[in-house]
């Protein structure tokens, strides 16, 4: 497959590592009453679907970013590519 | 005998005469043939035994379809078992085997078999050895073993090398037959950066195999000054031995390159095979297609073979399999065959069609409406029986035929995404349909267009298409374009043993038991018979196998469907995928900077992780590893000793967040660390289990250097590379690897100080009331080399960690030897580190193994409850904090002489030994020196609050049971006092 890293342009996915579901990112807020049982779903519930998934690929051999790869897992199409860290801080990530 | 079926003609080379052995007798060819065409030439129709039966069999094919002409080429280590003869380019001095038969390939004593066909049909796996269940083991397996296979193996290591490669095109075309050349020729002229590849070692595709003319030229002309054309372009890469094996995600193909595999053996410094990866941003596929056979009784004697593949020997190679040969077929195409070899001489028994209306001949005879209903002889044809269309039946002698029962096309590579072919009625045969792999088009033959004229015009239009191309097309070529329609004829009426596959034996038979079984899908009826397995992928067999499943099952043949085709399209090495990564080179070798230094101190390494390590020095006199080890420890912890942790992960974490990150990652507090402090640390994976541990020490405000174990310092950067851009994007932190950067020596005992005293410059403090235990600085060593200071310890003892840029690490190395030498300085290897660290009681890999929680490894109160980290919340879990959890513990045998061992379990000292009572396990284990006994490290439950309690270990695997007394993990200076001395 063939990534298109939004900085670096299309890289060999053998360059990166697969972590998984994009939904890693949002990580829940440990200070809420629903805390423990939000973490177990964070940290154990995936969705499965035969079509898109946003997904994390670390550019291990190349410039160290996270990446989130929006891929068919039916036909391996890739339709978008973003910057981990953009998209956390879209969604209101910070310190 | 020589070559007495040698035609005249043919694009061999008569100037050059080969000389080859097969089963040990020597023949002559030429130059440009293969190994088949060669035996053909010199009257050799048997080339092997079949898989079952053990049946005499010739070539079928003259492709690498080839199912029968399997041989193990070469011998000593270079032998290759399952290499098709019809694909095998012929070289001086080439010397195959016939395979699979014993004691001789024309006297097979597993023939036998062939006699008991009825107990050997289709399932005879599934049904014949279920019972007795003992029996299997030392029985059945070993007789199947030593029957089934095709071929051996030479049992020693491939003394060639295989690469790896990388190649980019606007436009890749899989085969240079008429289509894939007129393609290139469209596609070169545009300026297009394009790649030509071809499996045959010469271009042309059938084009060489028949007597058509381009442009009132014989074909090979044309092909000849194409290929010269296309050879002046630079944008043009030709490949000849190169099969496109796959079609990959993105545009990506597989294909394997076979550079030496024509020659006796590799040239200097080539390798034998390349696998190329090739980035197509669009690939036409113009591979052709495969004729197919029709099935009758005995359809598998030597000398019946497919009329393409007769034609192809009599055209292209100059040789014919027979001077009489009998054609049968249900198409025009059949009769070319006839009317090319009469041209070249060869007598034409009769040609069988089974059509009522076919084209009759003044040179030969046609029999209209005939089918061939058997065949006769015992080592290769020499009689076929013929129903005539009035029901009359004649024998008619001939010593091969010609069998052609249509064309295919080769959709494979469309199908390795999620294409699926579509029944072409006109055709009788799969095109190519569904969705192709991306930027794929497909022509010629392969898209089932099958006069030259079509393969022609496709390969031009595809090639327009694919580049953009605008404007006037070039003038084609003229060439035939006689319409071809193909009627389906799978198989005689009533035959019973005709093969569909010769490969793996399936019969017409095999099909009908496997119907009759219940096994209607096609996946089952595959694997129920194996048709279609093994080297040929069934490309000449499985189109019958499915026609006869249909009219059983009373659907369409597209209602049927087909298996799924998928990479490789031909068998593929695996030498070829592994490429060089191999033996010491499968990953790369890191060594430390001291390695040089050790290796002349005569150390034995150990591979960690990708590093080498020096796991013991052994001296003079020593014969016993323990010796060394022992040794190592004593004389550390008396006086000093010294070793390389170069390899443990370094990580630099800077930025005015940077003690708010470490925060984050580890499960206790760094926030309030000092300047000038190490703390060790606990990382926990998000589900509460440990994931590392190690120290960070605090060079500055803003700066920490972080350590891993050698193994996880990858996946820890990784994942602190995770926790820094997806959870915590604004904090003000910056990571860095600096593994490699800094060579670190553990210098360790009670000398310790006193020998770096020598080492660090004199305006360093490094007494314990300047530098106490835990203290780290940035200092300068042996004269102003800058270096690190950190005073931690692993073994318990009084112990330094001295890290100097890389580069001085071997400088520094023998610099602590020399000074150290009045303190009789030791070095030490990653086994007497291990042992002193199971002395003190300090968890590893071992104990950090992806199932223990902080709680667990006796650090449950390190996880901070005052700040959130990754993994708190769920290490609060029920599960894992039960009242009996798991704790560290130390073991210790009652009697001193007994063993421990990792991987032992702990029991109750009375009751049953058995999973449901399992108490704990024990993870490290060692001779501790200093105790003089084994010792280990383990988990028990509630263990902490059983300590001096005495237990039974076990290990059933290795019939271990011995008393064990439950102690602290802590079995050296349980308070500490060494350390901070």
């Amino acid at each position: 497959m063939i990534i298109n890293h939004p900085l670096l342009g299309p890289r060999d996915s053998a360059e990166f590592v697969y972590l998984g579901d994009a939904s890693l990112i949002e990580r829940p807020d440990p200070a809420a009453e629903t805390a423990l049982a939000d973490f177990v779903d964070y940290a154990y519930m995936r969705e499965n679907p035969a079509g898109s998934l946003r997904e994390l690929w670390f550019h291990e051999a190349g410039d160290r970013s996270w990446l989130v790869v929006t891929r068919n897992t039916m036909t391996h199409d890739i339709s978008d590519v973003q910057m981990a860290r953009d998209v956390a801080r879209k969604i209101g990530r910070s310190k | 005998m020589t070559q007495v079926n040698r035609l005249k003609g043919g694009q061999i080379d008569r100037t050059q005469t080969l000389n080859f052995t097969f089963d040990g007798k020597s023949y002559k060819g030429h130059g440009g043939d293969t190994l088949a065409s060669a035996l053909l030439a010199n009257n050799v129709r048997l080339m092997g035994r079949s898989f079952k039966y053990h049946r005499p069999r010739g070539p079928l094919t003259a492709g690498s379809e080839e199912p029968n002409a399997l041989v193990e080429l070469r011998s000593g280590a270079r032998q290759e078992p399952n290499t098709r003869a019809t694909t095998a380019e012929l070289f001086e001095g080439l010397s195959a085997n016939s395979q699979n038969r014993w004691p001789s390939l024309k006297f097979d004593a597993m023939a036998i078999n062939d006699r008991f066909s009825n107990f050997l049909t289709a399932g005879f796996y599934y049904k014949t050895f279920m019972w007795p269940a003992a029996f299997w083991e030392k029985v059945y397996e070993p007789i199947i073993r030593k029957a089934a296979g095709l071929g051996s193996l030479s049992m020693q290591a491939d003394p060639d090398e295989y690469d790896k490669g990388f190649r980019h095109c606007d436009l890749l075309i899989i085969g240079a037959g008429p289509s894939g050349i007129m393609a290139a020729l469209t596609a070169g002229r545009s300026g297009a950066q394009v790649i030509l590849a071809d499996e045959d070692f010469a271009f042309g595709g059938r084009l060489n195999s028949e007597t058509f003319a381009i442009n009132d030229e014989a074909g090979d002309i044309w092909v000849q000054a194409s290929i010269a054309e296309l050879s002046a372009l630079p944008n043009v890469r030709l490949m000849t031995r190169t099969t496109v094996i796959g079609a990959f995600d993105h545009g990506i193909y597989g294909a394997v390159e076979r550079v030496s595999d024509h020659l006796i053996q590799p040239d200097s410094g080539k390798p034998r095979q390349i696998l190329w990866r090739i980035y197509a941003a669009k690939t036409i596929l113009a591979a052709g297609a495969t004729e197919r056979p029709i099935a009758f009784e005995n359809n598998d004697r030597p000398g019946i073979m497919l009329a393409s593949a007769i034609r192809s020997y009599a055209n292209r190679w100059a040789a014919t399999p027979a001077q009489r040969i009998a054609i049968f077929t249900n198409n025009d195409d059949g009769h070319r065959t006839a009317t090319d070899l009469h041209a070249a001489g060869v007598k034409i028994a009769a040609v069988i069609d089974t059509r009522a209306d076919a084209p009759r001949s003044l040179d030969y005879e046609v029999l209209q409406g005939a089918q061939v209903t058997d065949t006769k002889g015992r080592l290769g044809l020499s009689f076929a029986e013929v129903e005539l269309a009035d029901g009359s039946m004649r024998t008619i002698e001939c010593n091969a035929m010609g069998v052609s029962g249509g064309w295919n096309p080769n959709v494979h590579l469309t199908c390795h995404q999620r294409g699926r072919p579509t029944w072409d009625e006109g055709l009788a045969a799969f095109v190519p349909g569904g969705i192709l792999p991306p930027g794929m088009s497909v022509t010629g033959a392969a898209l089932g267009q099958l006069s030259t004229h079509g393969a022609l015009e496709t390969g031009v239009k595809a090639a327009k298409a694919a580049l953009g191309l605008k404007g006037r097309t070039a003038k084609l070529p003229s060439a035939e374009d006689a319409p071809v329609t193909q009627t389906p004829f799978w198989y005689v009426e009533g035959c019973s043993r005709a093969w569909l596959d010769q490969q793996n034996d399936v019969t017409v038979k095999d099909v009908k038991l496997s119907h009759q079984e219940g096994f209607r899908s096609v996946e089952h009826l595959k694997r129920y018979t194996t048709l279609g397995m093994a080297t040929d992928q069934g490309k000449t067999s499985n189109l019958g196998g499915l026609a006869i499943m249909a009219e059983l099952a009373g659907k369409s043949i597209p209602e049927v469907g087909t298996t799924i085709f998928r990479p490789p399209y031909t068998p593929t090495a695996i030498g070829v995928m592994a490429g060089r990564i191999r033996g010491m080179d499968f990953h790369p070798t890191r060594l430390t900077p001291s390695h040089y230094w050790a290796k002349e101190r005569g150390a034995v390494f150990v591979e960690v992780g990708n590093w080498l390590r020096a796991q013991w020095f052994p001296i003079e006199g020593e014969t016993h590893w323990r010796q060394s080890v022992d040794r190592e420890v004593a004389a550390t912890r008396a006086s000093v000793g010294v070793c390389d942790c170069t390899t443990l992960g370094k990580i630099d974490v800077q930025g005015t967040d940077a003690a708010a990150f470490l925060n984050k990652v580890y499960c206790n507090g760094f926030a309030k660390l000092a300047v000038g402090k190490v703390r060790y640390g606990l990382m926990l994976r998000e589900d509460g289990i440990a994931m590392d541990d190690g120290t960070a020490a605090r060079l500055d405000e803003d700066h920490f250097v972080v350590t891993t174990t050698t193994a996880n310092a990858g996946k820890v950067y990784q994942h602190m590379e995770f926790v820094r851009q997806c959870l915590y994007p604004d904090l003000d932190v910056q990571l860095i690897s600096t593994t490699e950067s800094w060579a670190q020596y553990a210098v360790a005992g009670p000398n310790s100080r006193a020998l770096l005293q020598k080492i660090v410059d004199a305006d360093f403090d490094i007494t314990n009331e300047g530098f106490p235990f835990m203290a780290c600085a940035n200092i300068t060593v042996c004269g102003g080399l800058r270096a690190r200071l950190f005073r931690i310890s692993f073994s318990g003892e009084l112990a330094f960690e001295v890290a100097v840029p890389a580069r001085y690490g071997d400088a520094l190395m023998r610099k602590l030897m020399v000074e150290g030498e009045e303190f009789n300085v030791t070095p030490y290897g990653t086994e007497a580190l291990s042992v002193m660290r199971i002395e003190k009681g300090h968890a590893a890999g071992n104990e950090l193994n992806g199932t223990t929680t902080a709680l667990n490894l006796g650090m449950g109160r390190m996880v901070s409850k005052i700040k959130d980290s990754i993994g708190s919340k769920l290490s609060e879990r029920e599960g894992l904090n039960e009242p009996d959890a798991l704790k560290m513990i130390g073991i210790k045998p009652i009697d001193g002489n007994d063993k421990v061992t990792a991987g032992g379990h702990l029991m109750n000292k009375d009751g049953p030994v058995d999973a449901a009572h399992d108490q704990g396990y024990v993870t490290s284990a060692a001779f501790s020196p200093s105790l003089n006994s084994m010792i280990g490290l383990g988990f028990l439950k509630n263990g902490d609050e059983r300590l001096g309690e005495k237990m039974r270990l076990v290990s059933p695997v290795t019939d271990l049971n011995v008393d064990v007394e439950i102690v602290s993990a802590h079995f050296i200076d349980p308070e500490g006092g060494r350390q901070r001395a």
